[in-house]
């Protein structure tokens, strides 16, 4: 399995609020929070739904495409994990069918490439295998 | 009764020390703070001891009790600090010593910073850990930690709804370092930047070069704020206060960019309500320093307060029009956070405080308001403006 950045960066560990999302990428799916009074998602994950205050949400699974909201080239390395790295590419990833809720990835392909902001993405799911430690990263990749 | 700020405090002094690079202040950090307040006392001919109320901003390390018991004050009435958007709370710490005195809770507040990266680990680094938990968990990993990196994305957004080319970045730059060369206290005094210099700099993340982002230093500012009825009692030519904001628009603490208004500054409900209190518009403005963590920011925090449509910021976004003394709009006019030092936003303000006094090294004539726009794109960001005595 290739992965987009160099190996070293801090790995993610799930906590009491997004521990449902973690496990959902490492299922290859994607689970977002999901008020079940307002039926809306929001993210990141709250204690509450900023809607109506409720305390009854759930992760629910949403379609593995997006559309690009934003992105940056980044070449200036900010961790030693990154210093052989060469520029990369971070975009933010809007989800149309999870009330445009927004997700960070890493755009995969070549760094240099121009990238269009409305293009269309579809997920990836960059499995790290590192025993109990196994985690999944959700990147992604142009479509049109 | 009248809920505003407008003409109730003004500053009565102010202090700066020497701005080293990062990490090579030649003192500790609460030393540097006490150097700085000592010298706006100095400037306000007031002894310490009569200072009953500290406020600061961004997280600052110099505790208020732990200042007064060095200075010998005698007693404490005030201790604030501004909560969260580090250099976003600059202003929010002159409103929150104006609204104190203004209450009647102290007399006498001096606002300050105080920052020695080298005793204390460099301001916004990534982290170092092995793991990472949290909203950051959704970040770090795809190697987005970096305050740069951090609001690039915001940048390029705006750049791209409005087709703001590179230009309008490269001119807030460019002004920066045109006023830093007659600013012998600034860092980059005597390292002029020219276009071509700007446009072959390597880049840091996409829009930002090299001299996009603003410098990292060490050193301290203070200023004296006292109610004012008190003005006439000092030297300098009085800075009102005129208008003070700080906060932000809808959920824009929301965790992995999911702000809903995420192109932004942050000044979006901010800058009326900042213009409502002090009576003035962004026409009214004659000078005006605006915190160029990076200078993004300052194109979306220009566009927020009013001085130019955001379809129009190729052609407002330019050299001529933010340099002293010809400019329409002189802007950062000591060199700002670029150029003269970073000392997260307060050096701008006792710039802003000078153009009112006459004392700039690149002085405006005829300075009646004088605005500051503090750290963009964080929440809570802050502004303020200073009123001459004729706006009273």
């Amino acid at each position: 399995m290739s992965i987009y950045l160099d190996e070293g960066l801090p790995q993610p560990v799930a906590d009491e609020l997004d521990q449902p999302f973690w496990q959902g990428l490492k299922n290859g799916v994607i689970c977002l929070q999901r008020c079940k009074a307002c039926q809306k998602f929001q993210w990141g994950p709250e204690w509450i739904c900023h809607r109506c205050h409720g305390d009854d949400l759930e992760f629910s699974e949403v379609a593995k495409t997006g559309k690009i909201y934003s992105y940056e080239r980044v070449w200036h390395p900010v961790h030693p994990a990154l210093s052989a790295q060469g520029p990369y590419l971070i975009v933010l990833v809007e989800m149309a069918e999870a009330d445009n809720v927004r997700l960070v990835g890493n755009l995969l392909g070549n760094p240099h490439d121009e990238v269009t902001i409305g293009s269309n993405v579809e997920a990836v799911f960059e499995h790290h295998e590192a025993g109990d430690a196994s985690f999944t990263l959700l990147q992604w990749q142009c479509t049109s | 009764m009248d809920r505003t700020l407008r003409g109730k405090v003004a500053i009565a002094g102010v202090g700066e020390t020497d701005y080293y690079k990062r990490g090579e202040a030649p003192e500790a950090e609460f030393k540097l703070a006490l150097s700085a307040i000592i010298d706006a006392c100095k400037d306000a001919g007031i002894s310490p001891t009569d200072i009953d109320g500290f406020a600061s901003f961004s997280n600052d390390r110099s505790d208020p009790s732990r200042l007064a018991a060095a200075l010998g004050c005698k007693e404490l009435r005030f201790a604030n600090m501004q909560w969260g958007g580090g250099g976003g709370g600059g202003s929010g710490a002159i409103g929150n010593a104006a609204a104190a005195i203004n209450a009647g809770l102290a007399d006498c507040v001096v606002v300050f910073r105080a920052l020695a990266q080298g005793q204390f680990g460099r301001f916004g680094q990534g982290p170092r850990r092995n793991t990472i938990r949290g909203a950051m968990a959704h970040t770090v990993p795809y190697g987005l930690m970096s305050p740069a990196q951090m609001f690039a994305m915001k940048v390029v957004r705006f750049m791209h709804d409005h087709k703001v080319d590179q230009s309008a970045l490269r001119a807030v730059s460019l002004a920066a370092y045109h006023h830093a060369q007659n600013n012998p206290r600034a860092v980059m005094n005597g390292r002029p930047l020219d276009a071509d210099k700007y446009d072959a700099s390597r880049w840091i993340v996409e829009p930002f070069h090299l001299y996009d982002c603003c410098l990292e230093n060490d050193g301290a500012a203070a200023m004296i704020l006292v109610s004012a009825e008190r003005a006439a009692e000092f030297d300098h030519k009085p800075a009102y206060l005129l208008g003070s904001v700080a906060g932000s628009h809808y959920r824009a603490g929301a965790t992995v960019h999911n702000e809903p208004l995420y192109a932004t500054s942050t000044f979006t409900t901010l800058a009326p309500r900042l213009y409502e209190m002090a009576g003035v518009g962004a026409n009214d403005v004659d000078v005006l320093q605006s915190y160029e963590n990076f200078t993004g920011g300052v194109l979306m925090s220009l566009v927020e307060h009013g001085f130019c449509e955001p379809e129009a910021c190729n052609d407002f976004f330019t050299a001529e029009r933010f340099i002293a003394p010809t400019g329409d709009l002189p802007l950062n006019t000591s060199g700002g956070n670029l150029a003269e030092c970073y000392m997260h936003g307060l050096g701008l303000i006792v710039e802003a405080v000078r153009q009112i006094r006459g004392t700039s090294t690149n002085q405006i004539s005829d300075v009646d308001v004088s605005m500051v726009i503090s750290g963009p794109m964080v929440t809570p960001v802050s502004s303020c403006i200073f009123g001459s005595e004729a706006t009273l």
